[in-house]
């Protein structure tokens, strides 16, 4: 049983990464990943709402006919996303005001679906709590791995503003790399993203065909047709 | 009938779906219910706060949600201004402006003093691009306090403008247009108080109680 818990967490952080290997979640990974601080706030984000929505679906996967899950797992994400929202806004509002632009935008991320489909429809609840949880750190990794690149590259900083979504303690996290840069502004708009992506894609891809040289690298997995958001 | 037989029929899907759906809206209305007051308080603190900022503390000591009157600019767009008084004499006047920026709307909350002189300027929401154009936020850096005491005559019309093109406020490294967007609205601010200052402070003082 522990190894099987263990794969489930290799596999979020990195062999099935979200972002590096399913390659889903491209809307939210693209648009928030200007900073460091950004795609910690969103990864966090998503992580909760991986988790909760992964063990609700895995705790109605009993009940839901084949036909009509699709539409019951958008429905449950969808809420839940929502009620994160307003619960947040209402309670947490210094908070809400700097991840406010994130939160709707995890509906669209398909990696939520995916996993549902993939993964809580068919395991126990508390694997698929793990593997929501497992996912999110990975999805989190990942983004603020690309948003740490495009900041330093782009503006010379590391998690600027971090103390403003962590709170005044992380002040220490903000530093400034390069001073007097004059910045970049290519790697902070749009194509710096697809590059630091692509990059870093192609870096995983060299390090998993060094590792495994004895077998050919295996082909990225099905899930990735499912959707392309 | 037993379950796995009945899983197959057409009426459970829509039961499951149903059920489903049910579940969800009771949740989401139960949670709108429970945070709808917190969210309405945070909203209400939050433009308190905006105008706090613009206005130095001991400026003012009315309550300004309640004391604001609705002027029409020169576009026909209806502008909330709100009137900071102490005691009985009229301080002047906080109000919204919009300008342009590399990427939208940027909206800016300005307070001018009787005189026409700003007494502050912040910038409420904007999408600028982070780590150039977002140094016109009061978090990320001091530029926009260098508006703080300028009026319509100092400097001189023409100086109302980012260094580049000849004025005398400052613009970023690698972003010319948000900063020029925030001058030219800040300018446009300081015009529309000029032109409605009759009309602004013709507004009588709130009687505590009663909403405007």
């Amino acid at each position: 049983m522990s190894s099987q818990y263990r794969d489930i967490v290799e596999d979020g952080l990195w062999k099935n990464n979200v972002v590096f290997s399913q390659l889903l979640g491209m809307c939210p990974t693209m648009a928030v990943t200007t900073s460091g601080t950004n795609g910690l706030g969103m990864g966090l984000a998503t992580t909760a709402v991986l988790l909760v929505a992964n063990m609700l679906v895995s705790s109605v996967r009993n009940y839901v006919s084949v036909q009509v899950r699709i539409p019951v797992y958008i429905v449950l994400i969808a809420a839940l996303v929502t009620v994160v929202d307003m619960t947040l806004n209402a309670y947490l509002h210094d908070l809400y005001k700097v991840l406010g632009m994130y939160i709707a935008l995890i509906v669209a991320n398909c990696s939520v679906l995916g996993r549902a489909e993939a993964f809580a429809a068919r395991q126990p609840v508390l694997a698929s709590g793990l593997d929501g949880l497992a996912m999110g750190l990975g999805f989190t990794g990942a983004l603020t791995l690309i948003g740490l690149i495009r900041e330093l590259l782009g503006g010379g900083t590391l998690f600027s503003q971090a103390s403003l979504l962590l709170g005044q303690s992380f002040a220490f996290m903000e530093m400034t790399v390069i001073p007097h840069y004059g910045g970049f502004l290519l790697m902070i708009l749009p194509p710096g993203g697809f590059l630091v992506l692509g990059l870093l894609l192609a870096g995983k891809r060299v390090l998993e065909t060094r590792r495994s040289t004895a077998k050919p690298a295996m082909p990225t997995p099905t899930l990735a047709a499912h959707c392309g958001v | 009938m037993n379950l796995d037989q009945f899983r197959e029929k057409l009426g459970y899907h829509s039961l499951v779906l149903g059920v489903i759906a049910l579940a969800a809206s009771a949740s989401l209305a139960l949670t709108d219910n429970s945070t709808h007051g917190a969210i309405k308080a945070a909203e209400k603190r939050d433009l308190q706060q905006s105008l706090a900022q613009v206005l130095p503390s001991g400026f003012a000591d009315n309550d300004l949600l309640k004391d604001q009157v609705t002027v029409k600019d020169a576009d026909g767009n209806a502008v909330v201004v709100y009137l900071p008084r102490l005691g009985a004499t009229s301080k002047g006047a906080v109000f919204e402006v919009s300008g342009r920026g590399y990427a939208g709307e940027i909206k800016i909350l300005m307070g001018v003093d009787p005189a026409g002189r700003i007494v502050g300027v912040r910038v409420l929401k904007h999408q600028e691009t982070p780590g150039l154009g977002d140094k016109i936020e009061a978090a990320k850096a001091r530029w926009i306090y260098d508006f703080d005491g300028k009026s319509l005559g100092q400097p001189a019309p023409e100086k109302w403008a980012v260094k580049k093109d000849g004025g005398q406020f400052d613009q970023f490294a690698g972003a010319t247009i948000t900063p020029r967007g925030v001058v030219k609205a800040v300018k446009g601010g300081l015009e529309f108080f000029a032109a409605h200052k009759d009309e602004i402070f013709a507004a009588p003082p709130a009687v505590a109680g009663k909403e405007p």
